[in-house]
């Protein structure tokens, strides 16, 4: 590896946690962290709260320009190529997952990031949900079907 | 429309995030894939997805730093719903290989038909089983 490339490999934990923080501030901002807001949203035939749509809106929106740039440039900024997601198919395990993920998500009104963010509130029952989202996790990854398979498979698919 | 300013700038800064965790490190924003890859530690890989998720649970406490106020945070769910939510949640977004922030954010951003499938599917199921919880309480 040339200098170059060993600094530019030192810089990635920098620029992960910076982006971790600006995700984490803009959940913040956005009301996302509020499991109310976020059931509000899915109630679409009672009190629908339509702001979830204007998070991912945005979101998308942004993202979607850079992932536009990222597609015209040979490789990121600090690494060799890109990383993402190389299947296509739609599955049964892809549709399975996203029903129960959707099911766990409309219980609590969390997902994954608001979680995690959340945790740094101190409050009890979000370490709650995120010790059993990682214990969810860890079945997964012990389930000898589905976990050596679709772990190795979605390492690099995040 | 006014009151949906901050969802939309909060959205903005999401979506920033995840343009710079591509265009930068060349990886996708996805929490659930992240947090699934804590799993196995070490390297250069193990150390920037803790310190993703470091910089995630910082998020909050800058907002309050910023404003003074902590995010609002209603939790109606009890703790053994949210543990079931949470295992459904945990094994759910590995099944289908991501979640709001994967197939969300970055899945529809770069136009992935299986993203898309994935994202109707689980709002569907959400909005399903919030509605059913609704009406069965």
């Amino acid at each position: 590896m040339s200098a170059g490339a060993r600094l530019a490999a030192g810089l990635r934990p920098a620029v992960a946690l910076g982006s971790g923080l600006v995700f984490g501030l803009g959940l913040s901002l956005s009301g996302m962290l509020d499991p109310a807001r976020v059931r509000g949203f899915l109630d679409v035939a009672g009190d629908w709260d339509p702001s979830l749509a204007f998070v991912l809106g945005g979101a998308v929106t942004v993202s979607a320009a850079a992932y536009a740039l990222a597609r015209r440039l040979r490789r990121p900024a600090l690494d060799a190529r890109f990383h993402e997601p190389t299947k296509t198919r739609i599955d049964p395990p892809l549709i399975l997952g996203a029903i129960l993920f959707g099911i766990g998500w409309g219980l609590a009104g969390f997902c994954p990031g608001p979680a995690v963010a959340a945790l740094s509130t101190g409050a009890l029952p979000v370490a709650v949900f995120v010790l059993a989202m990682l214990a969810g996790m860890g079945l997964h990854a012990a389930l000898p079907a589905s976990g050596a398979r679709f772990t190795a498979a979605s390492r690099d698919a995040r | 429309m006014l009151s949906y300013l901050p969802s939309f700038a909060g959205g903005l800064l999401i979506g920033l995030s995840a343009a710079m965790l591509i265009l930068l490190n060349g990886r996708v924003a996805g929490v659930s894939g992240i947090l699934a890859g804590l799993g196995r530690p070490g390297g250069l890989r193990w150390l920037a997805d803790g310190a993703f998720l470091l910089g995630l649970m910082l998020g909050p406490v800058a907002f309050a730093g910023l404003t003074g106020a902590w995010p609002q945070m209603r939790i109606a769910a009890s703790l053994p719903i949210l543990t079931l939510a949470g295992l459904l949640v945990g094994f759910g977004t590995r099944l289908g290989s991501g979640c709001t922030s994967g197939h969300g954010v970055c899945g529809l951003a770069r136009l992935s038909p299986r993203s898309l499938a994935a994202v109707l599917t689980f709002l569907a199921s959400g909005v399903l089983t919030v509605t059913l919880v609704r009406v069965l309480s």
